[in-house]
């Protein structure tokens, strides 16, 4: 979800969430081409809205005058400075987006070429239960699809739980799952990660030292993830655990599975933030009535500039609002890792939206930051991480996934620019994620194969 | 073999392309959105080529050598063409952008000139198809083997590398050429560059023959660039005037008057 917030927080969750997009305090920018009363309309609606939600907001000047008189008059003066500013960041706010997304899908896919580990079949998750190991083409497809209305059955009441625990302001219950499951993610699977890649690599590393390792690994991640911290250190640590979690999904779904997960997940996204009764647009609507921080969850935040005299209640702020659940009691996989044996793996995984929030900061700061969720950076990583590891040794899938999921978020970025409401992030990129890794895979491949080895150059 | 011939090889293909991404490209945002873009646009028009040629060669009989080869120059061909019917669909959406920009900025233009975006779709182009061409061959020579070792070449690596060189600086001086001749509609020019691109890829065929492919697309390449420079507007004059750092006399000066009526664009 992308919406604009007057107060950017740094509490994040270790969960993934849905994506949708989402303006929720964004200034008035009409549309220069389209006739005044639809857009008057349609910011009406749009001030209406905001200033129920922002009355305290001291950012929105213009939503203030327009509040007092209560009819939208605008200034045109106004409207364009402001339209030119929101389309001047425009460009900005893509390229911030783009790094950080591009940096996770390059730790990701130099994991899977490099660690063995990653694309070893070690049994599946509980939430997958049927194999894929199929003679017939028809009953793995079967598979597939009983494999994803699993998975998304779950991701469904997860989220309904999740707005529920919301609306009922279960605030403790979501900041102690939150905290449970980060640690998970930075001390568990770090350890796991480490070890695969010393073992990669035969580096030897004594006890006492990957103590060490792990422990100010994790306790500066949970500081800064929770608490405060550097926004670049906080950036990188959200990164990292996306990679991580991208890394879990991309070991243990089930080939067939993952890609069928991928486009359902789009699907359901669109249907989420967009249906009027989806859960998303729900937990949206809820937060703004409320006038809170929509998803202080984990998010992704890339604000230019922090400003100290941020008015922000502290203890309303940090309502992460996620689930995990612990594949663990659940989770007897079928073969597990016999290095892994002795370990719990517990999966957190969290439905909530994942949403690109740039945050509108006080009136004296001229930077604006924007935050994505953490699901869409793990979703991304999964279809580029995907292609990597089974497009029979192929760079050219990757790379062709990779801008195909730049060009979505970036279309899904100047879609929110120009319809300013929620709207979800994850469908066009996944779409042509997968467009381009089938029609890679399977036509390009062949025909630069058949090119390189005759050298010749097109 | 190994992380020698990589490196080499790989400095050798992107070195030019990563100084000028690093150089011009990086630090503006909408010209890395341009970029992408571009290298989107040339990924579907190898898509729908490579669709072409994979059904022509499904409807084929595949034992005949001679006909597969046929139908890969055919591909190549209609490759190429696709190319640039993408690069002309490129120029079409980046002057809309450009006029949608130029409406929404306050002093009426746009932040980025068609110039500089039709050196940065060349580029991206460049990139992209060096990419794609050249980017499994680096990645099998960082392994162990043994190069020609069927009869072929043993200096395949390195005149892959100076080959995909080539490609680059070719794609990013026919972009600047194909845009300033859409623009003024010299559409004799547009049939040039079309025509040094099928000529480019032609001469890739006459591989391993280098003398007789490396060269004369290195000449191309050159001439190319020139054409490209003097169509940017370059001259020899603004040669030496950027080598001696002469610094712009400030002999203009600003009238305003309260009394003028304001411009309409």
């Amino acid at each position: 979800m992308i919406t604009f917030m007057n107060n950017s927080d740094s509490e994040e969750e270790p969960c993934n969430e849905r994506t949708s997009l989402m303006s929720a305090e964004s200034p008035p920018v009409p549309s220069y081409q389209d006739g005044l009363q639809a857009s008057e309309a349609r910011e009406a609606q749009a001030h209406r809205k905001r200033r129920t939600a922002s009355s305290r907001s001291p950012n929105n000047t213009a939503d203030g005058d327009l509040s007092d008189l209560g009819v939208p008059v605008r200034e045109s003066a106004l409207e364009n400075e402001e339209e030119e500013l929101t389309l001047k960041y425009g460009a900005k706010h893509v390229i911030m987006l783009f790094v950080p997304v591009t940096l996770c899908m390059i730790v990701v896919v130099a994991t899977i070429k490099s660690v063995r580990f990653y694309t070893e079949k070690n049994g599946q998750l509980i939430y997958t239960p049927f194999s894929e190991d199929t003679p017939s083409v028809g009953q793995r497809l079967l598979n597939s699809v009983l494999n994803t209305i699993i998975m998304i059955s779950v991701i469904v009441v997860m989220t309904v739980f999740l707005v529920l625990l919301y609306k009922y302001r279960c605030y403790k219950f979501i900041h102690g799952w939150l905290i449970l499951s980060s640690l998970m993610l930075l001390f568990l699977f770090t350890y796991i990660y480490l070890g695969e890649v010393l073992k990669t690599y035969n580096v030897a590393m004594d006890y006492p030292t990957l103590f060490l390792v792990i422990w100010n690994f994790g306790a500066v991640g949970m500081i800064c993830i929770h608490w405060k911290g550097p926004l670049q250190l906080q950036q990188a640590y959200l990164i990292m655990i996306s990679a991580l979690m991208a890394l879990v999904f991309i070991k243990y779904l089930p080939e067939w599975s993952a890609w069928v997960i991928l486009g359902a997940i789009s699907i359901y996204d669109l249907m989420a933030v967009l249906c009027p009764k989806g859960p998303l647009r729900m937990l949206v609507e809820t937060a703004q009535e409320r006038n809170e921080p929509i998803f202080p969850a984990l998010i992704y935040s890339s604000a230019m500039i922090w400003t100290v005299g941020m008015a922000k209640p502290d203890t309303t702020a940090r309502r992460p609002s996620h689930q995990t659940w612990d594949a663990a009691e659940d989770g007897r996989e079928n073969h597990r890792s016999p290095s892994h044996a002795d370990s719990q793996i517990s999966e957190t995984r969290s439905p909530v939206p994942t949403h690109l929030i740039a945050s509108v900061e006080e009136e004296e700061s001229k930077g604006r930051g924007v935050k994505l969720g953490l699901g869409d950076f793990i979703f991304y990583s999964v279809l580029v991480g995907k292609a990597a590891a089974t497009a029979s040794g192929d760079w050219n899938t990757t790379l062709a996934c990779f801008v195909a999921i730049l060009i979505g978020l970036c279309l899904t970025l100047l879609l929110l620019a120009v319809f300013k409401k929620a709207l979800p992030a994850l469908p066009i990129s996944i779409t042509f994620g997968l467009v381009f890794y089938f029609s890679t895979d399977n036509l390009v491949r062949p025909f630069m194969d058949t090119l390189a080895s005759h050298q010749l150059y097109i | 073999m190994g992380a020698a011939v990589f490196f080499g090889c790989a400095g050798i293909a992107f070195g030019p392309a990563l100084a000028l991404f690093l150089l011009t490209v990086a630090a503006e945002p909408l010209r890395v959105i341009v970029l992408v873009a571009g290298a989107f646009f040339w990924l579907v028009s190898l898509l729908l080529a490579s669709l072409i040629w994979f059904v022509s060669v499904h409807l084929s009989d595949r034992e005949d050598a001679k006909l597969q080869y046929g139908l890969l120059v055919f591909g190549a061909a209609v490759s190429v063409l696709l190319q640039e019917a993408f690069r002309f669909a490129y120029f079409k959406l980046l002057k809309k952008a450009d006029e949608g920009l130029a409406m929404i900025s306050e002093d009426g233009r746009s932040p980025i000139s068609l110039r500089q975006m039709a050196y940065v779709s060349g580029l991206s182009f460049g990139i992209i198809s060096g990419v794609f061409s050249v980017i499994n061959i680096l990645a099998d020579s960082i392994g162990p083997g043994i190069v020609g070792i069927h009869g072929d070449s043993p200096y395949y690596f390195i005149t892959s590398a100076f080959l995909t060189m080539a490609l680059v600086l070719l794609h990013t001086f026919w972009g600047v050429i194909f845009f300033d001749a859409c623009e003024r509609r010299r559409y004799w020019c547009l049939g040039l560059v079309v025509a040094s691109h099928l000529l480019a890829s032609g001469l890739t065929f006459l591989n391993p023959w280098y003398e007789a492919s490396l060269i004369p697309i290195f000449i191309l390449t050159l001439l190319t660039g020139l054409w490209a420079f003097l169509t940017a507007g370059g001259s020899f004059r603004n040669v030496l005037k950027c080598l001696s750092c002469e610094q712009e006399d400030a002999s203009r000066v600003m009238l305003y008057s309260a009394l003028q009526v304001p411009f309409e664009d």
